[in-house]
């Protein structure tokens, strides 16, 4: 039993501590955070009591987020930034080419990367969503009474790559710390999907602000297994508003190159008509600025709309499709987004899938709350909880080969992590180094695909053309995000990245973006580090702790467990200390000298897992 | 579990084409639920690089095992038998006459009710090339079981089109 006993004294073997997790979701519209308080989950709502913080963010000396922004949208439309969802993981000749006019004053810059003139200097996406994401924080922080230990963020199914690395940079800088990136259709489903009698196919319809999903899940014994997904990154409720502004412009006869001031507010009068004709027949529009009055009645809204509608029909197809399955096979269809409010959009919806959709819960509120449940249990406080998420990759990745033409790695719809591999050779006498250009996307040229980036792997030895053995290798982790590596093997040679796509943030960018924010708010980066490293050090001592405590005696010697004690007694003495340097390295030796207890640890249960399917199986003959 | 078992070892199978589903995607759940990265998301990162490689590993394990045309195909390449070679034309002019026949009707359908009838001898056609490839893979008889392999291919890849044809035509 000696082996056992490794607590220090007065410190009790780790008694469970509650922690603070939250989930968020980060709209194009509005963004929310809920977490789970006494086994139930529920968004939180700010001092005023509103629960929806309008993605909305205002640059003047400091930044103001939410409604406080959204009031002064009109009289200072350039330094304030709505709909930044929009922009993420987006260079600027996208935001160019897909006709989407934004009304801000965008940086003619070299980089790729769309950054915003306003009056606190040129911002990038990413910062501006972590103003919210930081706003969202506060509000969470606040209310729990506590330090946020982790958060898991929901991102639309479809989000590409450099979508979602830009999410997840957004969030590094808020100094949030990403237990998960959650699609958004995957998180709806975990909030219904609470009620055991839901176990079947589902069909999760997420119509939002600015983007579209389709997903097909199929929920059994606890694991959402997503079966495919399908949907359109750039439409959402924003586009049924710019349909209607054009066609009130038309009617009113205002030219296409009003000012920004007033194309905000014809967007608007076209929002609120949106939402009149959710219960009325027809909506008054009252255009001030040129003395205009019209009417927009349902026929000549439902002509307006059911173009846009039908674009989320095609994708709905598709996903069946690719699960193999036809429309009898879903049990039931679930309506999320705050766009599925109309009418016109559930009636086509239930006309496609033949049945009633699900709206018991809010549809602006659902995916926020399964971002707290999905949290709760990834903070570790409901350790035996059997809820698993199992997500696939929205599109396709692959690698550009001669001609410019696509070789698929990874096809799209498979489950997630994965890692693939592919052998390439050579094609020049002599050749030394090979380009790697990788790209997501279904079509057959590179050109039509998105790049995502591009390495180069040197130093291959001169051979003849095709006598080279290059293994280039995929990687995708739970979180969706990519990395590729290629190793020349008659060398070893070998190049790794973890894919930064060409317009997203670079790492030292990161860090010096954060420090200069750190600075604004007056905070010690020196104190702050240390403090994120004793939170980590803490978090190391307890996992191992409990590790040692079920495993310690059965799975290692003497020795073994010896050098794991010294390496632990040596973070414990440091840990409180103020050199977060040390701690760090602590941490990381205490991590390597574990490597091999903890590959044991998860050998012994997953012999366990196929001992316990015996069982049943026995059980059920 | 090893990081160089192969894909029936996974899931504590034996080789074989016939395997029951239903029970793989059991012991699938049961495997993803102890190892997945989720499961470990306060571990150290090391510790969480080796479950997400251990889940991938799984993954794909069961991607391949739970479809049976990649079932067919791997077992083909646990018997040494390469699959990729393009070289390799075996297949007997009697099915490449068919091949093309059946391009060609493919290429003018353009009635939905045409589709669907295409669609449905396509589908018979697969479901006896599949009894067939159960039986070659009983009788060990991998030659001739790679042959049926390329023409479930050829199927394959026919439905699809048709698929996406009916896209079109809807």
């Amino acid at each position: 039993m000696a082996l056992l006993q490794i607590s220090e004294p007065g410190q009790s073997t780790a008694p469970h501590q509650h922690r603070l997790a939250a989930g968020i979701d980060l709209g194009t519209t509005n963004s929310l955070v809920a977490t789970v308080r006494s086994g139930i989950a529920e968004t939180l709502p700010d001092n005023d009591g509103y629960h929806l913080l309008p993605s909305i963010v205002h640059y003047a000396d400091e930044p103001l987020v939410g409604y406080a922004a959204q009031k002064l949208a009109n009289s200072d439309p350039l330094n304030t930034i709505a709909s930044v969802k929009r922009l993420m993981g987006r260079g600027l000749e996208d935001i160019k080419t897909t006709g989407t006019r934004l009304p801000y004053d965008f940086v003619e810059s070299d980089g790729a990367m769309p950054m915003i003139k306003t009056a606190a200097g040129e911002l990038s996406p990413p910062q501006i969503s972590a103003d919210i994401l930081k706003s969202l924080k506060q509000r969470a922080e606040e209310s729990l009474g506590g330090d946020l230990t982790g958060v898991v963020i929901t991102v639309p199914a479809y989000f590409d790559d450099a979508q979602r690395q830009a999410t997840k940079d957004a969030a590094t800088l808020a100094g949030l710390k990403v237990l998960r990136l959650l699609n958004e259709p995957t998180a709806a489903a975990v909030a219904y999907g609470l009620d055991k009698s839901a176990e079947g196919i589902h069909a999760i319809y997420d119509l939002g602000g600015g983007t579209f999903d389709i997903s097909i899940l199929r929920l059994e014994k606890g694991v959402f297994e997503v079966m495919a997904t399908a949907g359109d990154s750039a439409l959402g409720g924003d586009d049924f508003d710019r349909l209607i502004a054009q066609w009130i412009m038309q009617q009113a006869g205002i030219a296409d190159d009003a000012e920004h001031q007033h194309i905000r507010q014809l967007l608007e009068i076209a929002r609120t008509a949106k939402e009149t004709l959710s219960t009325e027949d027809s909506a008054l529009l009252n255009i001030k600025f040129i003395g205009w009055q019209g009417e927009l009645n349902q026929q000549q809204f439902k002509q307006l709309i059911d173009p846009l509608i039908q674009k989320t029909i095609m994708p709905c197809r598709r996903a069946l499709r690719d699960a193999g399955l036809t429309i009898d096979d879903i049990n039931d269809v679930v309506m999320v987004g705050g766009s599925t409010r109309m009418p016109r959009v559930r009636e086509k919806v239930s006309e496609f899938f033949q049945c009633e959709p699900h709206i018991d819960i809010d549809p602006d509120k659902v995916v926020a709350i399964g971002a707290a449940i999905q949290a709760d249990i990834l903070a570790g406080n409901k350790p035996d909880d059997e809820m698993l998420l199992l997500d696939v990759t929205p599109l396709s990745l692959g690698i550009e080969t001669m001609g410019g033409l696509v070789e698929k790695i990874i096809p799209r719809n498979t489950t997630i992590p994965v890692a693939k591999a592919q052998e390439f050779t050579t094609f020049k006498d002599g050749q030394i180094a090979m380009a790697v250009h990788v790209v997501q996307g279904e079509r057959e040229l590179v050109t039509d695909c998105r790049s995502l980036a591009r390495f180069e792997l040197r130093g291959i030895p001169a051979m003849v053309a095709g006598a080279a053995r290059i293994l280039v290798t995929y990687q995708v982790d739970a979180d969706g995000l990519l990395s590729v590596s290629a190793t020349e093997e008659t060398t070893g040679i070998r190049s790794e990245i973890t894919v930064k796509p060409s317009y997203g943030l670079e790492d030292q960018e990161i860090e010096r973006m954060l420090k200069d924010s750190l600075e604004h708010a007056k905070d010690d980066v020196a104190a702050r580090t240390l403090r994120e490293q004793q939170v980590e050090a803490d978090r190391v001592i307890n996992a191992l702790r409990a590790a040692l405590k079920i495993d310690g005696q059965s799975l290692l010697k003497q020795e073994e467990f010896l050098t794991i004690n010294t390496a632990l007694n040596n973070l414990l003495k440091l840990k409180d200390g103020t050199d977060a340097h040390a701690i760090k390295h602590s941490i990381e030796k205490l991590d390597e000298v574990t490597t091999e207890f903890a590959a044991k640890r998860m050998d012994a249960s997953i012999s366990k897992a196929m001992k316990g399917h015996t069982v049943n199986e026995f059980m059920e003959n | 579990m090893s990081l160089s078992f192969n894909h029936f070892e996974v899931f504590q199978l034996a080789v074989s084409f016939e395997i029951d589903t239903k029970k793989l995607a059991e012991s699938y759940r049961n495997l993803q639920r102890t190892i997945h990265p989720d499961k470990y998301a306060n571990a150290p990162e090391r510790e969480r690089r080796l479950a997400m490689q251990k889940a991938a590993q799984i993954n794909e394990a069961f991607q391949t095992l739970k479809n049976p045309l990649t079932r067919a195909l791997y077992i083909l390449q646990l018997q040494g038998i390469n699959t990729n070679d393009e070289h390799h034309t075996m297949m007997d002019g009697e099915f490449l006459m068919m091949q093309m026949e059946l391009r060609e009707q493919l290429a003018e359908i353009t009635q939905l009710e045409q589709l669907n009838e295409f669609l449905s001898r396509i589908e018979k056609y697969q479901h006896d090339l599949r009894n067939k490839l159960s039986q070659q893979f009983a009788e060990e008889n991998w030659q001739q079981a790679h042959d049926s392999v390329r023409q479930f291919q050829f199927f394959n890849r026919l439905h699809e089109q048709a698929l996406q044809l009916e896209e079109e035509l809807i």
